[in-house]
């Protein structure tokens, strides 16, 4: 009954749809980004690493290499900031978190993620 | 002022539009029966004294049973007043139901409500002393409360330390009230209210929301 309650205040707060996309695949976030009193669109592409929570919780994570630097960026699911979630390649993976990759640098980010045999959906 | 009497169903998080995570709680509040009415020309003063949550007429005392009976109702768990001015006029009258629609959407409410229980509680815990150093040869006092008097007079002396002086002492299970919460959500059709923040109580403790008295 508690959860039920709680559950319905939650879900007005989710996404219908959620873009189809799984771990190992790259993928571009397309973030609402507010300056001052402009709105634009930012795409911060790169693999998803990790996707963990529930419900309103539900995160995941998009690792990516800039200027030789790993950045890493955990976005919200159902957050209104993240506008759409598109992926670009897929990658196989054998495991749901990837943070192996982080020890890895050059070629070897990029292996890990080249068995592209099923299409991604968009 | 509108009152409404509830029960804490617990927090969640909810987006804004702008894309803000906002903490909120969710109160069960009524549908609240008007037990009673009192007017200054009956009672002294002006109140209507709200009902919420069922109970067995057994569990209730004979008086308790006689005034449901006269507002129609059976008897209520939590039976609490909403004070009114002197020279208002009693807009309910026994036997009315108010549900969560006497409140606006963006309204700000001030909440009370019963806190958790803490037990025999510190000073650090239950004033937030600053407590004594890890190190530097600080030994067994670490969450000590200190000094609690000198010879100085206003630091109480004579008969012993200043009456008020925060010492340990049982904390919490006492009554609270939170104000300001912003108004987030109404759902009518549950009887919810989504309010800004965190409420004291737990979890299927009983709360009073009420118009915020300094918005």
């Amino acid at each position: 009954m508690k959860t039920e309650m709680l559950d319905a205040v939650e879900s007005k707060s989710l996404k219908d749809n959620v873009p189809h996309f799984e771990i190992g695949d790259i993928v571009d976030v397309h973030c609402r980004i507010k300056e001052g009193d402009k709105v634009r669109t930012q795409i911060f592409t790169g693999t998803v690493i990790a996707r963990r929570g529930r419900g309103i919780n539900e995160t995941f994570t998009v690792r990516r290499i800039v200027g030789n630097e790993g950045v890493e960026r955990i976005f919200p699911i159902h957050s209104p900031n993240v506008l759409d979630i598109v992926a670009v390649r897929s990658g196989k993976t054998r495991r749901a978190k990837l943070y192996f990759l982080r020890k890895r640098t050059g070629k070897a980010v990029r292996l890990a993620q080249r068995h592209s045999d099923h299409t991604v959906s968009k | 002022m509108a009152m409404l009497l509830g029960k804490k169903v617990g927090m969640t998080q909810v987006y804004a539009e702008s894309g803000d995570l906002l903490p909120v709680t969710v109160i069960q509040a009524g549908p609240c029966v008007v037990m009673q009415v009192k007017t200054t020309e009956t009672d002294g003063y002006n109140a209507v004294q709200l009902g919420f949550d069922d109970v067995k007429p057994s569990r209730r005392k004979k008086p308790q049973i006689g005034t449901a009976q006269k507002a129609h109702t059976t008897p209520k768990r939590l039976v609490r007043e909403m004070r009114l001015p002197d020279d208002a006029e009693p807009e309910y009258k026994p036997g009315d139901s108010i549900t969560v629609g006497v409140f606006v959407k963006n309204q700000f409410v001030d909440v009370v409500g019963t806190s958790k229980g803490k037990g025999f509680a510190g000073v650090m815990k239950r004033h937030g002393f600053g407590g004594f150093p890890a190190s530097h040869g600080t030994e067994r006092k670490h969450r000590a409360p200190g000094s609690i008097s000198s010879f100085a007079s206003n630091a109480g002396h004579g008969g012993g330390p200043k009456r008020g002086k925060k010492m340990p002492g049982h904390m919490g299970n006492c009554r609270v009230t939170t104000k300001n919460h912003e108004l987030v959500a109404i759902d009518e059709d549950k009887n919810l209210l989504i309010v800004k923040g965190s409420v004291p109580g737990p979890a299927g403790g009983y709360c009073i929301v009420q118009t915020a008295k300094r918005a």
